[in-house]
């Protein structure tokens, strides 16, 4: 029993590695250092990197921006709540709006054009996950997150909230087309 | 105050048992087995309704019943058990008494008054914020004040094992260094703190501006902070189920560690960098540089990691050594068919190691890794992962070592003898089967915490693919398994806590030991330890070379094969993914 008593040798440290252990140790460190090597080779060759750039601001003045945005590039409106399907050209601005419960408004893409996309929350915390592609981006309240994001399929996605946001959470679901 | 030096000796086990010490391993196991029911009851609750086509509960409930189930597993259950196992690896394997008993006591009743609002904070209705209680979500301030009060009681715990660690050392009731499996409890007691004051750092400032002291909360600083707590908390059971894994290994085959050098060192890589990882959990998060998310999530280079593969190996492979000598030296395996599959306490802690590894250890560097995380991020992929390492691994761990310190602890014959056996199996594969489905709903998209995946009642709901269905009813049906399994285990060590046989050694009585020093400290070398490794005889020659562990050797590969293609593979399916920058 004797990983429950003191070891026998007092000089333990000077013991000599079975080869077992030497042989082991050598593989999990060199694989440790390939797992880490990905992640800074991802950001020079990989496609999907999340984007660091972030701004502190307020509830009201992103969503002035928003609600400048939809003024702009509105094309039609969906459901009974009138949700605005947004339609922006390539390469501009647009504003993403994360509340309790819903997402407004709704974006029109095309595929192969990229597209600024910002993510902010009005209230608590909300999980932007987007469906089928399985895209999943943390949204906080007063930090504008700012993706690039470059559609490549035609079709109709569902954006909805994966992080826990109240009794509603479930009920938070909305659409992204890609033309 | 005279100091109490009542000792015991297990006769069975030859442990030695300081009265106060032993007094408070029970209460406190005894609180982790009430945690552990009163979340179980929970978790049936929380599966059945997530299984789509059963539903059970309604949305507020099952918020409810999600937010208690996860803090009396995670936090109540877990650290009494680890309190438990901190006062045994100090006083019990130094043959030491424990240093103020009196404020350990204080510290039990801080953790069970704190268990005991927290609930109650739960169970009032307004405080489903979840066990992250994610500001500016509030909850009501009896959760904060609760969590607080435990936490600090958890504290002083481990100053009580630390000052003990000086006891023993002053009384010189050991000889040269503690044992491996002391290092280990020291390791997780060491993360405990860093823990610990994290948590304060965060929940007290939450509670002030629960009860309105403070009027903003920042959500990045409190998920930064928190983390450093929340993920922390579960380092700690790393640490102390690793500890475990030795110990039972000890118990079960005598067995020694490879090397100790090599398994204290890897104890050490924990210290140092295993609480990194905290920042996993800000992968997707906004306001954070790459290089910081690189860094800290690789545990600087995946050296924490690197730690778990060695123990991953040297656990393994310190039985197979043990058996060998045994005479168990045919072929590759026979140390492994030939050992006791029908001992609880075996097959369990073998389930734990062999889940951790497997399911929880590759599951957590996949979805740790900076934009492998963006495929999962918040799906029930996470809590795959987290059944697979904290369920899988620490509380399988804990069940097996519980097995041994009936007879030891409590001094009680088992109750139901001929069902333990099959308990680790049910629950061990029943939640292993619970891991395995929910990270395949989580890799379909799934999102973890909600209620309702057919989106009842939203105009644009998203239709999930047919096998994300499928795979919630699989963990539903699993997680029956799983809490049978866990009744199994409650109806066993609460029947023999309380009801069993007592066992009664003719001539037994306590003794009072001088300056808290029991009998003899053991001789330097006993003649079956002082056999040396490398020339140890019971290698077989595995490809040309001699290894004392060559089947151990076997499975680590297969676990790293398995690893590089999981891991290549999440590459190649993000790779497919829009493209983002």
């Amino acid at each position: 029993m004797s990983a429950i008593l003191p070891p026998p040798e007092r000089v333990w440290w000077k013991q000599p590695l079975d080869r077992v252990e030497g042989l082991w140790i050598g593989i999990a460190l060199v694989w440790c250092l390939i797992m880490f090597f990905m992640m800074p080779y991802w950001h020079v060759y990989g496609k999907q990197n999340l984007a660091n750039e972030a701004w502190r601001t307020t509830p009201e003045a992103y969503m002035k921006k928003a609600e400048e945005v939809v003024a702009k590039y509105k094309v039609r409106e969906e459901t009974d709540q009138k949700i605005p399907v947004v339609h922006p050209p390539a390469g501009s601005d647009v504003y993403l709006v994360a509340r309790l419960w819903s997402w407004w408004p709704i974006l029109e893409l095309e595929a192969g054009k990229s597209y600024r996309i910002h993510l902010m929350s009005m209230d608590w915390l909300h999980g932007f996950s987007l469906q089928p592609e399985n895209i999943n981006v943390e949204v906080h309240p007063g930090y504008d997150h700012v993706m690039t994001v470059t559609p490549t399929r035609a079709g109709s996605y569902s954006i909805i909230c994966n992080e826990y946001c109240g009794i509603n959470h479930h009920t938070m679901a909305s659409r992204l087309y890609v033309k | 105050m005279a100091v109490n030096r009542m000792f015991r000796t297990c006769p069975a086990s030859g442990l030695v048992f300081h009265e106060p010490a032993e007094n408070l391993m029970k209460a406190n196991a005894v609180a982790a087995a009430v945690s552990l029911l009163v979340g179980g009851i929970l978790a049936i609750g929380v599966t059945l309704t997530r299984w789509q086509a059963v539903h059970m509960l309604p949305p507020d409930s099952f918020y409810l019943f999600l937010t208690a189930h996860g803090l009396n597993m995670l936090v109540f259950w877990i650290i009494f058990f680890e309190m438990a196992i901190l006062y045994f690896t100090s006083s019990t394997l130094l043959k030491c008494r424990l240093a103020a008993p009196g404020i350990g006591w204080v510290a039990f009743w801080m953790m069970v008054v704190g268990a005991l609002m927290n609930n109650y904070a739960v169970f009032r209705g307004d405080s489903s914020v979840m066990f992250t209680a994610y500001a500016p979500m509030g909850a009501h301030p009896t959760f904060y004040l609760g969590l607080i009060l435990f936490a600090v009681g958890a504290l002083i715990s481990c100053f009580v094992f630390f000052a003990t660690l000086v006891v023993a050392k002053s009384e010189k009731t050991y000889n040269g260094s503690v044992p491996l499996v002391t290092f280990g409890a020291i390791t997780a007691a060491i993360i405990a703190v860093f823990t610990i004051a994290s948590g304060a750092i965060i929940l007290v400032p939450t509670f002030l501006w629960s009860v309105g002291f403070i009027d903003h909360i920042d959500s990045l600083v409190y998920r930064t902070v928190f983390w450093a707590f929340g993920h922390s908390s579960q380092q700690i059971n790393v640490s102390a189920h690793v500890a475990v894994w030795y110990a039972i290994a000890a118990i079960v085959f005598g067995a020694k560690p490879l090397s100790e050098k090599v398994s204290r060192t890897a104890f050490f890589l924990y210290i140092c960098f295993l609480q990194l990882a905290s920042a996993h959990h800000l992968l997707a998060d906004p306001g954070l540089t790459s290089n910081w998310k690189i860094f800290n999530t690789s545990y600087a280079m995946y050296l924490a990691v690197l730690a778990s593969m060695v123990h991953g190996l040297t656990v393994p492979g310190s039985i197979e050594v043990a058996q060998r000598q045994k005479g168990y030296t045919n072929g590759l395996f026979e140390w492994l068919r030939k050992a006791p599959w029908g001992n609880p306490a075996f097959s369990g802690m073998f389930l734990s190691l062999i889940g951790f590894g497997f399911l929880g250890g590759i599951s957590g560097v996949m979805m740790g890794t900076e934009q492998l995380n963006l495929l999962i991020h918040n799906t029930l992929y996470v809590p795959g992962h987290f059944h697979a390492t904290v369920v899988v691994g620490t509380t399988l761990a804990f069940m097996s070592l519980t097995y041994f310190l009936i007879p030891v602890l409590f001094r009680r014959q088992m109750m139901f003898a001929g069902m333990a056996p099959w308990q680790p199996y049910v629950f061990g594969l029943g939640m292993m089967g619970v891991s395995l489905f929910l990270m395949g709903a989580g890799t379909l998209g799934v999102p973890r915490r909600h209620w309702d995946i057919a989106f009842a009642g939203n105009p644009l709901p998203y239709e999930f693919p047919g096998s994300a269905w499928l795979m919630m009813a699989l963990a539903g049906i699993s997680s029956i398994f799983a809490f049978v399994g866990g009744a199994m285990y409650l109806a066993i060590t609460v029947g023999s806590v309380f009801f069993g046989k007592k066992i009664e050694t003719p001539g037994f009585k306590e003794i009072s030991a001088q300056q808290g020093m029991v009998g003899r400290p053991q001789p330097a070398a006993a003649p079956a330890d002082t056999t040396v490794i490398a020339g140890h005889q019971g290698g077989v020659g595995a490809g040309g070379m001699c290894m004392v562990a060559p089947g151990t050797f076997v499975l680590a590969i297969v676990f790293l094969v398995s690893f590089v293609l999981y891991y290549f593979i999440n590459w190649k399916y993000l790779s497919t993914v829009w493209p983002l920058r």
